[in-house]
This record gives C-alpha cells, sequence and structure tokens, in this order.
C-alpha cells in the first residue's frame, strides 16, 4: 500500500535534469535502456521469454490447449492475456486479483496482439464452433525496473514466435510452431518537463503526469494507443510519440525479433 | 452479431445516412436523479447512458484519502442488459480499464486541489449500448461534473473516429466499430488538450493524423452540444437574477 514517496529534492534534480536536456542515467530521451531477450526459458511452457529492460525483468509464458471458440467468433482461435504483478517485483505490489494497473498492462499487450493481427487465428481453428485452439500469454513481471508496458510486449511476442502447438499431446497431429506473422511493439512515452521521453526508468516513470503508449507493426502501422495519466497531449506532442515510436520499435525488430 | 455489410460508404452516406463527418443525433437530459448532486443522461444514436456525480464527499477508508486534493473516482458500468447477449453484473476486465482511462480524463480539468481528503465519485451506467459507450459516457460525467457544480477548468468532449471503406470517420456506429478498420476514442479539454486516447485496428501514421483531426472537430461539435444543454438548463437561474445568458454567449462558442 506504501506510495513510496520520492524525495522532494530528487523529483526536482530529475525535472531539472530534463530541462537541461539530460536524464539521470545519461541516456538521449529516446533512447532505450539495454535490452536482452532469452526464449524457452520455461520448460512446462509451449514458448516462453524472458525479458530484461534495464532493471525490469519479465517472464512471459504461452500455455496452449484445445477448447471452445467464443460463440460470436466461431472460426478463429482465442487469445487470452493476463499480467501478474507478484509481490516479489515490487514492496508496492501485493498478492491477490489484478487490480486495474495490471489490467490495463495486459489490456494493452493484448491490443497490440490481436489488432495487428499477428497470431493468425484463422489457422488455430480446428472444428468451426466446437473446437480451436486457445493461447493463453501470462505476463510474469518479476522485477518492476520501470516501463513495464514495453517489456511486456517485446516479451509476449518473442514468446510467442518460441512457441509451439502441441498437438502431439492432445492426440490432434503433428506438433507445429505457432503461425505468428507480425511483430507488433509497444513504445511508451512519458511527458514530463514539457519533454517526451521514451522507455521512462521506475523514478521517471513515477515522475509522469502521462503515459502514452503505441503500438506498431512490422509496416510501420499503428494498431493500438493507449493514454493514461492526467495530464493531457497535444495533437503535436501525440504526432511526436507515434514517430518515435515507429522508429524505436523498428529497431527493437530488426535487433532481435523476426517472423 | 450481426454480418458484415459489404459497403460502409454509398455515395458519401454511411449506413445510416451519415456524412463522414457527422456524429449520430445526441440528446441531452442535465440533472435527471435527485439524490446524486449531479447528473445527466444522454442518448448518443442508440446509446443510452446515465451519469452520476457524488461529492466532493469524505473519502472512505480514509488512508486512501489525499492530503493535498480530491480523489477523483470513476466507475464505468454496463447493465447487464445493455447488449444483445446479457453481460455479468458487475466489473469486468474491459470495464475496470475503461474506468481508470475515465478517470485520467477528468483529472486535468478538475480543481481536485481545491477539496483536500474528498472523494468525487462518478458514477456511469451504459442502459443501452450501440458503440461508443465509452466517449458517450465521457461526455455525460463532463456535464453530471459541472451539474454537481465542481469547479473545473472547462469541460471534457468526446467522440470516436475510425476507419471505414478505407475512409477516416467520424463517431462509429455500431457496424463500423465491430468490422471496420481502426478505432480511436478521443476526448479533448479546452484548446484540443487530450485527456483521453485509446486506439484499436490498423492505421498508417498519415491515417491517424487525419483521424486526431477528424477527432478535434467532432470533439468541438461535442462541446457545443454540451455548452448548449448546460445553458438551456441554467439560463433560467440568471435569468430570474435580471441576466441574460443567452445573448451575450453566442458567437464565443468554439472554446
Amino acid at each position: 500500500m506504501s506510495d513510496d514517496v520520492m524525495a522532494e529534492i530528487h523529483r526536482d534534480y530529475l525535472f531539472n535534469l530534463v530541462l537541461k536536456g539530460e536524464r539521470d542515467d545519461g541516456r538521449a530521451f529516446d533512447e532505450f535502456r539495454d535490452i536482452s531477450i532469452e526464449t524457452g526459458v520455461a520448460g512446462m511452457a509451449e514458448g516462453s521469454a524472458l525479458v530484461t529492460l534495464g532493471d525490469t525483468q519479465i517472464l512471459v509464458g504461452i500455455k496452449i490447449q484445445p477448447g471452445e471458440p467464443f460463440p460470436d467468433t466461431p472460426d478463429v482461435g482465442v487469445i487470452i492475456t493476463n499480467a501478474e504483478l507478484i509481490p516479489m517485483a515490487s514492496p508496492e505490489y501485493e498478492a491477490g486479483p489484478p487490480r486495474e494497473g495490471a489490467i490495463e498492462i495486459a489490456r494493452v499487450v493484448d491490443r497490440g496482439i490481436r489488432e495487428s493481427k499477428a497470431i493468425d487465428l484463422e489457422k488455430l481453428c480446428m472444428i468451426e464452433g466446437e473446437k480451436v485452439w486457445i493461447i493463453f500469454i501470462d505476463i510474469h513481471v518479476l522485477n518492476n525496473g520501470g516501463n513495464i508496458i514495453d517489456a511486456a510486449s517485446i516479451g509476449s511476442i518473442a514468446a510467442l514466435l518460441n512457441t509451439t502447438l502441441p498437438a502431439e499431446r492432445y492426440g490432434l497431429g503433428e506438433d507445429s510452431p505457432l503461425p505468428v506473422r507480425d511483430i507488433p511493439i509497444a513504445i511508451t512515452a512519458i511527458e514530463f518537463g514539457g519533454e517526451l521521453i521514451l522507455d521512462p526508468s521506475l523514478e521517471e516513470g513515477k515522475l509522469a503526469g502521462t503515459v502514452y503508449t503505441v503500438i506498431t507493426n512490422s509496416d510501420n502501422g499503428i494498431s493500438g494507443m493507449q493514454k493514461s495519466g492526467v495530464e493531457p497531449l497535444t495533437i503535436d506532442q501525440v504526432m511526436r510519440v507515434v514517430d518515435m515510436a515507429g522508429t524505436a520499435a523498428a529497431k527493437i525488430r530488426e535487433k532481435f525479433l523476426e517472423v | 452479431m450481426s454480418e458484415k455489410p459489404e459497403h460502409f460508404i454509398i455515395d458519401g452516406k454511411r449506413l445510416d445516412g451519415r456524412r463522414v463527418d457527422e456524429l449520430r443525433s445526441v440528446k441531452i437530459k442535465l440533472s435527471p436523479l435527485d439524490r446524486a448532486d449531479g447528473s445527466c443522461y444522454i442518448e448518443w444514436g442508440r446509446n443510452k447512458i446515465m451519469a452520476a456525480v457524488y461529492g466532493p464527499r469524505e473519502l472512505h477508508p480514509r488512508h486512501r484519502q489525499n492530503m493535498t486534493k480530491a480523489v477523483v473516482q470513476y466507475r464505468y458500468n454496463m447493465a447487464a442488459f445493455s447488449v444483445s447477449d446479457r453481460i455479468r453484473p458487475g466489473h469486468s476486465r474491459r470495464s475496470i480499464e475503461i474506468s481508470k482511462v475515465g478517470r485520467d480524463a477528468f483529472e486535468y480539468v478538475v480543481f481536485t486541489k481545491f477539496f483536500p481528503k474528498t472523494a468525487i465519485d462518478v458514477f456511469i451506467e451504459v442502459l443501452q449500448a450501440d458503440a461508443g459507450t465509452r466517449t458517450a459516457g465521457i461526455n455525460a460525467a463532463s456535464l453530471a461534473l459541472a451539474d454537481a457544480g465542481i469547479p473545473m477548468r472547462g469541460l471534457v468532449s468526446a467522440c470516436a473516429v475510425g476507419k471505414v471503406d478505407g475512409e477516416i470517420v467520424l463517431d462509429l456506429m455500431k457496424e463500423e466499430d465491430n468490422f471496420g478498420e481502426a478505432d480511436v476514442p478521443v476526448a479533448m479539454a479546452a484548446g484540443g488538450k487530450i485527456t483521453h486516447l485509446q486506439m484499436d485496428g490498423h492505421l498508417t501514421r498519415d491515417e491517424f493524423y487525419e483521424a486526431l483531426k477528424l477527432a478535434k472537430i467532432g470533439c468541438d461539435k461535442v462541446y457545443k452540444l454540451q455548452r448548449q444543454a448546460l445553458i438551456e438548463k441554467y439560463s433560467g437561474d440568471y435569468a430570474e437574477n435580471g441576466e441574460d445568458a443567452i445573448t451575450q454567449s453566442e458567437g464565443d462558442a468554439d472554446e
């Protein structure tokens, strides 16, 4: 429950740095912290990825099982995304069912994967109206070092690219790779001191009046957005983030992820 | 779910006869509820939404109080019978997310610093849903806050923009929302300041920019409707005090 009050003096320090065009860790405003992705780390999962983004560590596991489709979409597979902010990851997290923060993270990551049509859900239908593959994306935040949404988004698509359809286990034919055809990546900016800053660290995130996430695809199209936080943005600021997000996502895609 | 129409736009007209930059018909009724401190009922196309505001009032439990400002609480809820397949009553993950970003849409305009330790509660009940309930809810909430006399920088006005048949259109109706190519709900405060923004679907950068500009036009239209509703409701009170609010307010409807 503790709000983890940051000393006013430190807040002022970070604010003044931004006004000088600097950040505490020396990064440029559009510069990401180091990213590493390790796939296949959870052996019982159909796919998994451990992502570190600066101090943030997130493990994403994919489980797949056959099940019934939703009645309004009888001929496509199902994606269910969940995020757990477990108490291990931060003194501010508590055990229990997901709260609005965790729900928002899961829904934004889900939005990117769903709306980009990254998974070919039509190929996941076995018997229309009766049997489809259900993909569970479970986002496990192990250490909150800031910017969870981007790390969760990178981890989720990395895990999906590493996922096998477990057909043999269910007597449904041979195992095959999950049909993934796009790489949506969420890039989050905060507005702080009139500046737009990508990949906010934990402390920067706490100062943010606004958190604005843009999810772009391999073709640089936009497939999802979420603004949260209390400060407004202008149309100019929004478009600047869109451009920054496209560039940053392309870099990450190029370096780490391939369809 | 109904079938996907072959075309959404024929000869510049949409399925319900609107042009691409037209809102659905909007009816607003202020103060329909007696117990709430402020309330607003809005019919937005076939959406029917009630908003109520309580507060500022003491916030319980007390550990949630903020010593420097009021806490804005926002609850978006859909009635079980508001959609064709009954939905289970109570919070869903969708409604929790909409409630969170709905609250964020208002924090900027409400002068929360005037009321430390209190809560300002906004309740949205969707009674009949037909696409665009979160934006219609924000519009109703904005008026309910004004109706409750909560000091604000100004109103928040919201609308959705989207893409159907390759064209950017204002205020998606049900079919356009279900089968269209993108949906971008936006809320703005005075000066085009964006206080709410979400997006799903697929848009290029330039399409998105076009969508945002259309959203601004839409929000301006909504603002005029909201303002008109407030004047209609309250100008009588001014008139009784010897003021004629309507005549002097003509002409400055833009912000």
